[in-house]
């Protein structure tokens, strides 16, 4: 059989799947009646309904015509790893990780890096602009969130300041 | 007559110069801190209620009665600029607010919003000032069974909000109703879903999900296209303000929109977004005029009249607080606390015990909403400018307040993580042509509607017949039947499929 919409699809197939596990997730919890329901009660029937409809949509990708194939496309995993992994870095940047024993660099060094690896996913990538970028944004965030709202963050690296 | 002398005290309190700075100043520091991607009016009236401690308490609910509005509208600056809703009910303006903006057609959208609010802003005020008794019986009208029923209609309005697949977009509510549920139960106190990661007991945040999905969703699907394709601003900026032609669009809309938001804001539980969604759902089903633009292409109706409403909502959804001492939404609770801290207990005692502060209160608002048109419809020429940054240097920087946003609401660093994850997840949404906002609308009222189904049912003994037979309940149901069956209708369903024929 073939695939009519390759969106529909693998929606569907997501729909269902996702479905699925967390009505089987509900099943670890007590359901009880509708009367006194448990904690899976609501879980349990949204699930269920969830893999219904996904298999729905699965099933009509099959069978209804289009005059394309409605492909799903290329996935485009630079900009998915800049973008994330900016943030990423960004958060143990700033707060550090315990578990391995790196220390918060702090707010200004954390902008730097996320600005920089961020910078990388568009399409031009000026070194001295995205610089110029990064302190103007220190800046502004030193100046609203530190100097304004009084946020609780390292701004400077501890291994530094102390 | 007793509306007009009280509504005299209230300005008399309200209107001295000083509470006149203070409302001001709440305005321009809730605009400022709003219009931060990330940061809704819940972070900003948290972050700045310990300003107003020193304050006296009229002065201090005054400034925070002006952060709430300029937080709001700060809000909607973003879902209109950037495609990111600040707060809940500004999912909605997202729709057309963005596509305006795509257009050169900020400016007007920006001003519709603000002329529209600053309308149901003034009616809200007369009306809860009128009303707030009358209006406070019907509320109590409302059983768990009517809650979950409205919910249904709720949920079911906002399918009519996605322009592609219907059945995707029930599936994406239901998802995102799992998602709600992610966290502890309630009830028995058991963790649902929580994959043993004690962050997670909490559930997932708001922001956490409205920023990964609209914000870093959205910006991965814009970079993976090519520069000349890519779905961001056109150049040329047409007018500043609404053309006599919007204003004609705009009018029935705001007048439309301002009805449903203060009939809807007054039910405790998120009438204001409800309000929002209902307002776009109405505006989608009325007929569009030769020459106007569809709906989710930028419509300017799409924008006015769910601002309108949401804002109406907003000023009506004081009734519960002020007269019942419910707070309806977590911006409300934020008030009582900010109250209680200046020893005024909320409830049907301040009206008698403490005329000056509930009338003041009241004028105030308005006052608010005053100060909010003087302020930004000068301030929207300088938003647009901000479109003219090209995208290279304004992505970096949503990303960068995304994430202090999201790390500063919890001050956790594990919300930055779960922020990731949700951008893949939005990323893959766009991929697959799920829509996210009817998501984000089953994530908020996922809690609410199981709580209130569990009620229902345990009153009812298990019988789900309550839900038909209790009349207002089985009206609304009836109606979300209705709308579903007119959306599946094949003669409607060729006319929707025809006003997203560009999707």
């Amino acid at each position: 059989m073939n695939i009519k919409s390759q969106k529909d699809f693998f929606s569907g197939l997501m729909f269902l799947i996702v479905g699925g596990v967390f009505a089987f997730g509900a099943t670890s919890y007590s359901i009880g009646s509708a009367a006194r329901m448990g904690p899976g009660y609501f879980p349990l029937l949204l699930g269920v309904i969830l893999a219904i409809l996904g298999a729905f949509v699965l099933f009509f990708s099959l069978v209804v015509e289009r005059p394309d194939s409605d492909p799903v496309g290329k996935f485009a995993w630079a900009p998915i790893l800049y973008v994330l992994g900016s943030n990423i870095s960004f958060g143990i940047m700033l707060v550090g990780l315990p578990s391995i024993g790196l220390p918060s660099s702090g707010m200004i060094a954390s902008i730097f890096v996320l600005t920089l690896i961020a910078s990388k996913a568009g399409d031009k990538f000026v070194l001295r602009e995205v610089l110029i970028l990064a302190t103007v944004l220190s800046v502004i965030c030193y100046l609203a969130f530190i100097m304004l709202l009084k946020l609780q963050m390292p701004v400077w690296p501890v291994y530094i300041t102390g | 007559m007793d509306l007009f002398s009280n509504l005299a005290l209230g300005f008399s309190v309200a209107a001295t110069p000083l509470n006149l700075v203070y409302c001001f100043i709440g305005c321009l520091l809730g605009t400022l801190i709003g219009v931060l991607p990330g940061v809704g009016p819940v972070a900003t009236i948290a972050m700045l209620l310990p300003a107003t401690y020193a304050l006296p308490p009229v002065a201090a609910l005054i400034m925070l009665a002006g952060i709430y509005y300029g937080a709001q509208y700060g809000g909607s600056t973003t879902a209109i600029l950037v495609n990111l809703p600040g707060e809940a009910s500004s999912v909605v303006t997202t729709i057309d607010g963005y596509q305006m903006a795509r257009r050169g057609r900020a400016g007007p959208a920006l001003a519709a919003a603000g002329l529209g609010s600053f309308f149901a802003g003034c009616v809200g005020t007369l009306i809860l000032a009128a009303f707030a008794p009358p209006l406070t019986e019907l509320a109590f009208k409302f059983g768990p069974a009517e809650y979950f029923s409205l919910m249904v209609l709720g949920l079911i309005g906002a399918v009519v909000l996605a322009s592609g697949s219907l059945i995707k977009a029930i599936a994406m509510i239901i998802l995102g109703l799992l998602m709600g549920l992610i966290g502890t139960d309630v009830n028995s106190g058991v963790a649902r879903f929580s994959l043993d990661i004690p962050e997670l007991t909490d559930g997932v945040g708001f922001v956490v999900i409205a920023m990964g999905v609209f914000g870093y969703g959205e910006i991965i699907s814009n970079l993976s296209l090519p520069e000349d394709e890519r779905e961001v601003f056109t150049s040329g900026v047409t007018g500043l303000f609404p053309t006599a032609e919007d204003f004609k669009n705009m009018i029935p809309a705001v007048l439309r929109g301002t009805a449903l938001g203060s009939i809807l804001g007054v039910l405790p539980g998120g009438g204001a977004l409800l309000a929002a969604f209902a307002a776009y759902t109405v505006e989608k089903k009325t007929k569009l005029r030769p020459g106007e633009v569809p709906f989710g292409q930028g419509n300017i109706r799409g924008v006015a009249a769910p601002e309108s409403a949401n804002n109406a909502g907003a000023q009506t959804s004081f009734i519960p607080l002020l007269t019942l001492g419910i707070p309806p939404n977590a911006v409300m609770a934020l008030m009582v606390g900010a109250m209680t801290i200046h020893n005024v207990q909320p409830g049907p005692q301040v009206m008698t015990s403490n005329p000056e502060l509930f009338w003041g209160l009241i004028a105030s608002m308005w006052l608010g909403n005053l100060m909010l048109i003087i302020l930004n419809l000068p301030l929207i020429g300088m938003w647009i400018k901000l479109l003219t940054v090209p995208y290279r240097f304004l992505f970096p920087a949503i990303i960068l307040f995304c994430a202090v946003g999201v790390y500063s609401t919890n001050n956790n660093s594990f919300d930055i993580w779960m922020v990731a994850v949700f951008g893949f997840i939005g990323y893959l949404f766009v991929k697959l042509g799920c829509e996210p906002q009817p998501l984000l609308l089953g994530f908020i009222l996922g809690p609410m509607m199981e709580e209130n189904l569990r009620r229902a049912l345990l009153l009812s003994r298990g019988d789900w017949t309550v839900f038909v037979t209790r009349p207002l309940s089985g009206s609304l149901l009836f109606v979300a039947l209705i709308l579903l069956v007119v959306v599946l209708l094949p003669s409607v369903k060729s006319k929707r499929e025809e006003a997203f024929v560009e999707e």
